[in-house]
């Protein structure tokens, strides 16, 4: 009986959960449609949310790109299959790496930002303040960081696409000896434009995902410092768990295994 | 009207509100009269702060019903609620302003989410609140950088820029020393002067309460057991009362 009942809970906390991020969503998503966005705010969302995550994510994406390059190419050079070199490393970048890294990134320093703001605001009373004055949460705090994953995300993914390339083009030419011409010919017989717009769109699924996580454990915080550091922790967790699974069914769908 | 013939601004009506499986509020009534300063005393923890979450539709009761402005709020959408709570200023304990907003920007929010107001009118006003606090010099100040009684003060500001036609203040002089507790006190009293409004007031501070309040509830296990003018509830021959205003151990009264 004991196991039933934890199952009983569990169940009802997920979806709880879930029903609850998809109305917070849905209430996001039409304060958006009806254009009701504070756009000063989501100005200063883009540059603290987005600019500030440049660094870590060109980073992230050129030692990815490079230690890719370093992997292929070298083996690709002695089986003779270096014309295809730049095709991988942008293949990978374009339709999978460059969307998901970016996206795991900005989870892990924005998802935590998001939840630990708003979280903070909860326990010192702010969002109820804000509540007082008859101003919706959803619109005043969730919508200007929603626009601006949902504009920076897919930014911060091309910057991510071309550095991870140029880093594996010049890992290849540096250990294998692939002149740059030649990775760049296979780069292009590797992807087309529709390859780089999928990875992108992908970005907007990831951008909802992090924002509304991030928004949600916030909204949801209870208990002092103590909850705010485990909806910190939780949002990043679970944003992560979800782009993963995200990222999957969206190659799926939208490249459908070719 | 309530049975006295006084014109009421709010009422709370037969209101029962749990947390889990913690009773707050059981069947509990309170009138609010137009234009008078009512105080809501009782225990920590007995429930007074959820009243006034109650008249701000922070909280719905699970029976009862909280008319404000002749609306029960009960049977009001979120939308309509927001509408309602443009009338409501509420202040709260620790102020609550947003610590990323400056002190004039915190008492602006209200205006420049449901007015049409230029930016110098909003300035203006803002200003005119700030200074009916004394607090116009701390226009651009971050809330981080004032003192506890200074961002009550502000929290004031803010609750009655728009100039409501109800303003709740939840423990207004809790942690103050007397010398600030005696300028908020003063400062509520300038308030309901200036505003010719009506004002809701939970406090534990009974030299503030007897200063201000035109009308003393007492909150005592989930219900207001005593309600009356504040000379009457002095002289009050209920126990309860009496043990809670001596500050006596002894008595019905069961720590």
């Amino acid at each position: 009986m004991r196991i039933l009942a934890q199952v009983g809970r569990v169940t009802n906390d997920f979806f709880e959960y879930a029903g609850g991020v998809t109305l917070l969503t849905t209430e996001s998503l039409g304060f958006l449609v009806r254009l009701r966005v504070r756009l000063t705010e989501t100005l200063s969302q883009c540059a603290l949310l987005g600019v500030q995550s440049l660094v870590i994510v060109l980073l992230t994406s050129l030692f990815t790109g490079m230690v890719i390059s370093l992997e292929s190419a070298q083996q690709a050079v002695a089986y003779g299959f270096s014309s295809f070199v730049g095709g991988a490393v942008a293949y990978a970048a374009v339709r999978e790496l460059g969307p998901m890294l970016t996206a795991v990134v900005v989870a892990g320093r924005v998802g935590a930002a998001i939840a630990a703001e708003i979280g903070s605001m909860v326990v010192t009373e702010q969002v109820e303040a804000l509540r007082s004055m008859g101003v919706e949460p959803a619109r005043f705090l969730v919508v200007p960081r929603l626009l601006a994953l949902l504009l920076m995300l897919p930014l911060l993914t091309i910057f991510a696409d071309v550095v991870s390339i140029l880093g594996g083009m010049w890992i290849a030419r540096e250990y294998a000896h692939i002149p740059y011409h030649e990775f760049i010919q296979s780069v292009r017989q590797a992807i087309d434009f529709s390859d780089v717009v999928k990875g992108l769109l992908k970005t907007f699924v990831f951008a909802t995902i992090i924002a509304m996580v991030g928004a949600y454990q916030g909204l949801s915080t209870r208990g002092g410092a103590a909850g705010v550091g485990q909806s910190t922790t939780f949002s990043v967790v679970l944003s992560i768990i979800l782009i993963w699974i995200s990222n999957f069914v969206l190659s799926l769908l939208l490249f459908g295994g070719r | 009207m309530n049975s006295n013939g006084r014109s009421l601004i709010a009422r709370v009506d037969g209101v029962t509100l749990a947390f889990g499986d913690r009773i707050v509020l059981k069947n509990c009534s309170l009138d609010v009269v137009e234009g008078a300063i009512t105080c809501i005393i009782g225990l920590s923890g007995a429930g007074k702060s959820t009243i006034l979450r109650l008249l701000d539709g922070l909280l719905l009761p699970s029976e009862g019903h909280i008319y404000v402005l002749g609306s029960d709020l009960c049977h009001l959408s979120e939308e309509q609620v927001n509408v309602m709570r443009q009338k409501i200023g509420l202040s709260f304990q620790f102020a609550a302003l947003l610590d990323s907003l400056s002190v004039g920007d915190n008492v602006a929010l209200p205006l420049r989410e449901h007015t049409k107001l230029s930016r110098a009118e909003i300035r203006q006003t803002v200003f005119d609140a700030l200074d009916s606090v004394g607090l116009a010099h701390a226009y651009d100040d971050l809330p981080g950088e004032l003192s506890g009684g200074m961002l009550k003060r502000a929290g004031f500001a803010r609750a009655i820029v728009t100039r409501p036609a109800l303003v709740l203040y939840d423990e207004p002089t809790t942690g103050l020393d007397p010398i600030v507790s005696k300028l908020i006190t003063e400062t509520i009293l300038k308030l309901r002067s200036k505003l010719k409004g009506t004002a809701v007031v939970i406090s534990h501070d009974l030299p503030s309460i007897f200063t201000m309040a035109d009308y003393i509830a007492m909150l005592f296990e989930g219900a207001i057991i005593a309600y009356d003018t504040a000379d009457r509830i002095r002289n009050s021959p209920n126990p309860i009362v009496q043990q809670f205003l001596q500050g006596s151990e002894a008595g019905p009264i069961q720590i």
